[in-house]
């Protein structure tokens, strides 16, 4: 069984954003960049399933600007196979990369495709359920444990208050949260390997997918600040000014 | 121009997060209809009609609706949207399951998370978790939408709706449901909880964690929250967690113990009204956004003001 996991380019999550001052975007020009997390622990799971024998190939899809090679290369140096880019410098949302997705699905036919539940740049939190949608397959969004047997998956996923349990009959997409697995260390030794994997590339033109946005960005603001309070010397001082100042209790 | 809500529920009764995002609704301008789509969902339809503001609601009820399956869900919707301008989901795990999938059924994009209706079209979101507010406009003819519940208030009641039952679309049957595990406890949903306390990884173990946060909790009558660092310990249960990647909470009151405030944690509680901190470190990111601050160990502090309530 082939699995197809999509990873995409984003600031590094330790990096603080700023916003530009003409108030068009968030300024990443000279930030660090990095794999999206949720896609690593997507990568990592992939790579599990092979391990135990269930997956006999990984391939990593990545869509956007030609720095998304660099993903693709760590992506590699955790343990897929061979890497597609589908490379474009236009703003791409997430019902454009599902379309670039199901695409590359049709043409790679994979058993199952796993993606991070959500980006840490946009936060849309979209484009697997969108993939699932187009390529009309059964989803499991924010899954926190992955069974492979039978053609069918056994996922628990994490719902508000507790987490539940779903069967889907592959192929089957799959969204990865938080505690799904943690990601290996890449290796020197796995990410000189990765240098000499294949990694093709398309343009969305290539795949016949029209990535025009749907929605307009009209700008993009620093949130309002919240300023910080007073020290309180003890807990005494704590309550009273809770009952009588904020009267909240 | 006319809104769609699908209500969160769960049969029996419908999620206070249905309230807030009819809120939104009604600031789309124009009518609002609810969907209650479940399986012996005749209570939670009931609870629906009962909300003001609302013209209609549409009962669905198969047995295939009554776990809220995505694939399943998507069909009913779907089958329906082209009557609406906006169709609008609460960003809850159920409605951030479904919406994208309706979305790309329906070929429009999708805003999630929005916290504020600036115009029929227009609306905000945040991004980078909570880092940059982003102003956004849809360019498709059905606005699909995800509301964050914590930027609207919940919708008042005392309204009667009108009530329609429609038949169920067939569905493709490729996902079965096995069964689910939730927390059972007596105390407020952390999203709709007034009061939340909420432990980091400060407290040290799972020991103390419960021993300092439930009394607390208790003289409260307040939900129970974590920071990411406490949860990852294993302190605290994942679905406590609050933050970004978690629950995006704004109690009235949010007591912050042993948490050192970070990004991501900031991120799911500063809509809070009121935030108290607790924590020993004077250089705790968490003091520059808390109304009190207290330096202290937590240990001696929070027995103290279990005794003080």
């Amino acid at each position: 069984m082939k699995i197809l996991v999509a990873v995409k380019r984003v600031v590094d999550y330790n990096v603080k954003v700023r916003v530009k001052t003409d108030n068009t975007a968030v300024d990443t020009a000279n930030v660090k960049m990095s794999m999206n997390p949720f896609d690593e622990i997507a990568i990592e799971e992939a790579v599990r399933l092979r391990e135990k024998g269930v997956a006999t190939e990984i391939i990593a899809v990545s869509c956007g600007v030609t720095q998304c090679t660099e993903t693709l290369r760590t992506a590699m140096a955790i343990g897929a196979d061979r890497a597609i880019l589908v490379e474009t410098s236009e703003e791409l949302q997430p019902l454009a990369v599902a379309k670039l997705l199901k695409a590359l699905v049709d043409k790679e036919q994979p058993g199952l495709i796993i993606l991070g539940k959500q980006a840490i740049d946009d936060d849309c939190n979209q484009t697997g359920q969108m993939l699932a949608a187009l390529a009309d397959l059964p989803q499991v969004a924010f899954a926190s444990k992955v069974d492979i047997a039978d053609g069918k998956a056994t996922v628990s996923r994490e719902i508000d208050g507790g987490s539940e349990t779903l069967s889907v009959t592959l192929p089957a997409v799959v969204t990865a949260d938080l505690r799904l697995n943690e990601p290996r260390y890449v290796t020197l030794p796995n990410i000189m390997k990765a240098k000499k994997k294949s990694l093709e590339v398309f343009k969305p033109e290539d795949l016949g997918v029209d990535v025009s946005p749907r929605i307009k960005t009209l700008k993009v603001c620093e949130p309002p600040k919240r300023s910080a309070g007073v020290k309180v010397p003890d807990v005494a001082t704590l309550v009273a000014k809770l009952k009588t100042e904020a009267k909240v209790i | 121009m006319t809104t769609l809500v699908i209500a969160e529920h769960d049969n029996a009764s419908l999620k206070p997060a249905t309230l807030n995002t009819v809120t939104a609704a009604l600031q789309c301008g124009g009518d609002v209809h609810v969907l209650v789509a479940g399986h012996n969902a005749g209570p939670a339809a009931a609870a629906a009609a009962q909300i003001s503001g609302v013209a209609k609601v549409l009962h669905i009820d198969a047995e295939s609706l009554a776990h809220g399956i995505a694939e399943n869900l998507t069909a009913q919707i779907v089958a329906l949207a082209t009557g609406y301008s906006h169709l609008l989901f609460p960003a809850t795990a159920s409605g951030k399951n479904v919406a994208p999938r309706v979305a790309a059924k329906l070929d429009v994009g999708q805003l999630s998370d929005v916290t504020k209706v600036l115009s029929a079209d227009t609306f905000e979101r945040p991004i980078y978790a909570g880092n940059a507010i982003a102003t956004v406009q849809s360019l498709d003819a059905i606005k699909l939408l995800t509301v964050r519940t914590t930027g609207f208030d919940a919708a008042a009641l005392g309204g009667s709706a009108a009530m329609e039952s429609l038949a169920a679309q067939t569905v493709p049957g490729n996902t079965s449901y096995l069964g689910s595990e939730i927390a059972k406890n007596d105390r407020p949903e952390l999203t709709a909880a007034k009061v939340i306390v909420s432990g980091g990884r400060a407290l040290g173990s799972q020991e103390k964690f419960n021993a300092l946060m439930t009394p607390l909790a208790d003289k409260l009558g307040a939900a129970i929250g974590a920071s990411r660092a406490a949860v990852d310990a294993g302190y605290a249960a994942n679905d406590l967690q609050v933050g970004q990647t978690g629950k995006i909470v704004a109690p009235q009151l949010y007591i912050a113990v042993g948490i050192s405030g970070a990004i991501q944690h900031l991120a799911g509680m500063k809509d809070s009204k009121v935030i108290v901190a607790i924590n020993k470190d004077p250089e705790a990111p968490i003091f520059s956004v808390a109304d009190y601050g207290l330096e202290a160990d937590l240990f001696v502090a929070v027995p103290e003001l279990v005794a003080a309530l």
